[in-house]
């Protein structure tokens, strides 16, 4: 809500650089109900100190008191992977080989865009103590949550190194800057579902139940437990079906990081007589670059009409609540 | 003067106060069209420029908007129309422990608090034993903030705000409850800003605190700003307000054009019949066309009217005058003054004359009652009717408004003692 007019420092920089120390250059804040997406982002900025607090206060909270601290935060990703990797490696035995890498490069993507847009929805209602008495760009709330889920996603990255150098499995050392990419643009997609979410949840308080829902089924239409190449795509006869698959940002993505980190186009299955099988799409590299920089003008795009309209919605937070 | 630190245009406010309201998704659906409320404006029209350097005081009875002016200036409301510019940094003392995280340690708060405020790290570190000393909760700096009474929530989030420097210090009602010498070590920090030529807007109900550091002082009713500018006028003003308050006063103030008005106020026969009944109560004082007030150190006198059906011996008249705290000042009664009399049938009065009103200004409310000496029955009291608006045009608080002056010498005193 506060906004930096550039107009109320040109009087003060006509006066002269020499005048300039004495006189401290003042902000100037409007506050009214309608505020332009660049100022909004410009305020985001100018708090990111704010940002950087309120992830740390959350992970200090959130693993106060307990003995074994961060640790805790590992034990539920590691049992969403064990349990997967015994049902579909051990007990179903899909024919995926070193499946608990294909299984964790994808499974950590979900885990951070799970873990923030569940956590940002709720977090406006959550803190409507803060949001009731302290002005600050709200949005930071959101974000402060897509960040605390990236702290968790780097700690769960140092596991996944640990597993793959115990296995041998290398990642596309050249593909490794995408695979930022990909996690950047994941990023965008949680923080503009967040955004939007967590303005809508303050009117419909289900929002938070129903996401929960939804991020359920979700999971379920990306490919991380499951081959997208070998058990789907020989299914689609139509296009229409592929291009409904592809509606979900997240399948590129983790296909991408599969891609990246699991690095096996072509897995060339140890019984006799088989020949090589794609667990992966064997497209070239190009074909990922090209869906990351896609997604990343659709994922900016998603966040822009999240902001406008959580800016929307903003206004009335402090009544709501 | 110098620049507009705070210039609030036109500011509008509108609630809606629900009846019940659902937040779930099906009642948003369903009930979408039937879910009842109504509608408020908290702010109307509320137009005002604050120079910089000016300290500024709120006056409004409770639930007049002046917490929801504060909270748009802050920008924790958004303005239903209108806008306000605010000129330089400001930090803002909203409610009690605003802010701050439960969980968390004081010293964790206080950077968690400072980044709120737009500071970074390297600025909070800079200040942070400024603000230690200043709260003078070095002992508990390292407990968890959920642990703090509420004075301490106050003394932190004081001395954070004013600690990180901010152009403008924008204060709701919270500091209250911080004990007398804490309240007065934040006066002096106020009166220190106000030397460095910063803003302070500040919302209060002590009418004294106004008087002493505001310049102008803004006065709200109902959302509309009715009196904005010189601290006495203002308060005035807001003592008006304050009597034509929906459950000021049981009777009717008949304010008549009189110079030399009395204030009048009568009462409707009661229907049950008792042998005396107090008529009307007139307060009369030296007036001056401007203000309907009792200046202070002015006579008073309250006269208590009264019909009599029949002849009664040994009457008493009564006399009840409370403080605004609800302290009562005085209780007399005629016999306690060594007044005896007798009521003859029909209509007579009773004064009670105060050569002099000693008190500072307030609102004093007093009671009048008759009743008899023999058998102690009541034959009429009239609860809280008296209204005494007092207007003292000094600076100096308290409650007492004794006759003093001062006489001041330099020099060696020794010399003039031998
Ligand atoms: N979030 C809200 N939703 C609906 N109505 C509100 C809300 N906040 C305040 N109001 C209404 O706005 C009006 C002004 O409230 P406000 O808190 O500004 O009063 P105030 O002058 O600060 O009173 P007090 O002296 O009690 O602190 C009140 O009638 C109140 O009911
Ligand atoms: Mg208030």
């Amino acid at each position: 809500m506060a906004t930096d007019a550039s107009a109320s420092s040109s009087p003060a920089s006509a006066l002269g650089e020499n005048v300039q120390a004495e006189a401290r250059v003042k902000k100037t804040r409007v506050v009214s109900a309608r505020m332009s997406i660049p100022q909004r982002l410009k305020n985001i900025w100018t708090n990111r100190e704010l940002l950087r607090n309120l992830i740390s206060t959350e992970i200090k909270v959130k693993y106060k008191g307990s003995a074994l601290g961060l640790l805790w935060s590992m034990v539920s990703p590691a049992m969403t992977l064990i349990i997967y990797y015994v049902v579909f490696g051990v007990i179903l035995k899909n024919s995926i080989p070193h499946f608990v890498i294909y299984l964790f490069s994808g499974l950590l993507l979900w885990n951070f865009f799970n873990l923030g847009v569940q956590s940002a929805t709720g977090i406006i209602v959550a803190r409507s103590g803060i949001v009731k008495k302290v002005a600050f760009p709200r949005e930071i709330l959101v974000l402060s949550c897509i960040g605390t889920a990236g702290v968790f996603l780097f700690f769960q990255s140092l596991v996944l190194i640990i597993f793959m150098v115990v296995l041998g499995v290398a990642p596309d050392w050249q593909l490794l800057p995408l695979w930022f990419l990909t996690l950047f643009i994941v990023a965008l997609l949680a923080s503009a579902l967040g955004i939007a979410l967590s303005a809508i949840n303050v009117y419909m308080r289900d929002m938070a139940h129903l996401i929960e829902v939804i991020l359920a089924a979700w999971f379920w239409a990306c490919p991380i437990v499951y081959s997208f190449w070998t058990q789907l795509h020989a299914r689609f006869h139509h296009a229409w079906e592929s291009w409904l698959y592809f509606a979900n940002p997240m399948a590129p993505l983790v296909l991408t990081s599969q891609r990246v980190i699991y690095n096996a186009p072509y897995v060339h299955l140890t019984s006799a007589g088989n020949k090589g099988e794609q667990i992966l799409p064997p497209w070239r590299a190009t074909t990922y670059i090209s869906w990351n920089v896609e997604l990343l003008v659709v994922s900016s795009l998603l966040l822009w009409i999240a902001l406008v309209i959580f800016g929307r919605l903003e206004g009335n937070f402090a009544e709501e609540l | 003067m110098g620049d507009v630190a705070i210039s609030i245009q036109d500011v509008s406010k509108h609630f809606r106060l629900y009846h019940e309201r659902g937040t779930s998704l099906k009642e948003r659906l369903v009930k979408v069209r039937t879910s009842r409320y109504d509608e408020l404006w908290a702010l109307s029209q509320v137009s005002l420029d604050i120079e910089e350097g000016q300290t500024i005081g709120i006056l409004g009875h409770n639930g007049s908007g002046k917490s929801t002016l504060l909270k748009c200036i802050c920008g924790v409301l958004q303005p239903t129309s209108g806008q306000i510019v605010v000129q330089g940094t400001l930090a803002g003392l909203l409610e009690l422990g605003a802010g701050f995280q439960p969980e968390l340690s004081g010293r964790d708060n206080v950077f968690l608090n400072g980044s709120m405020l737009g500071l970074s790290r390297t600025e909070i570190e800079n200040v942070f034993d400024d603000i230690i000393k200043f709260s003078e909760l070095e002992q508990f700096i390292d407990n968890q903030v959920k642990f703090y009474s509420s004075g301490m929530y106050v003394r932190l989030g004081f001395a954070i705000a004013v600690n990180v420097d901010p152009d403008i210090l924008v204060i709701d009602e919270v500091l209250a409850v911080g004990d007398e010498r804490f309240q007065r070590k934040c006066m002096d920090k106020i009166r220190e800003f106000q030397e460095k030529n910063k803003t302070i807007v500040f919302v209060t109900q002590s009418a004294e605190q106004v008087r002493q550091i505001c310049d102008s002082t803004l006065v709200l009713k109902n959302g509309h700003s009715i009196a904005f500018g010189e601290p006495g006028h203002a308060i005035r003003t807001f003592r008006e307000t304050l009597l034509e308050g929906p459950d000021g006063v049981g009777g009717t103030v008949i304010d008549d054009a009189d110079p030399n008005a009395e204030r009048v106020i009568e009462f409707e026969p009661d229907s049950h019949e008792q042998p005396i009944q107090i008529l009307d109560v007139v307060l009369s004082y030296p007036d001056d066309a401007s203000n309907a007030y009792l200046k202070s150190g002015d006579p008073l006198s309250v006269r208590v009217a009264y019909q009599a059906e029949n002849d009664i011996d040994d009457v008493i008249f009564s006399l009840t005058i409370v403080e605004p705290k609800g302290e009562t000042l005085l209780s007399t009664s005629t016999e306690q003054m060594g007044l005896h009399f007798d009521v003859k049938t029909g209509k007579g009065a009773m004064e009670f004359a105060f050569q002099s009103w000693p008190l500072l200004d307030g609102l004093y409310k007093g009671s009048v009652g008759i009743q008899s000496r023999k058998g102690g029955v009541m034959y009429d009291w009239k609860e809280d009717v008296v209204n005494i608006e007092v207007l003292y045009d000094g600076k100096s608080g308290g409650l007492l408004n004794l006759p003093i002056s001062g006489s001041f010498t330099t020099g060696n005193l020794n010399e003039r003692g031998q």
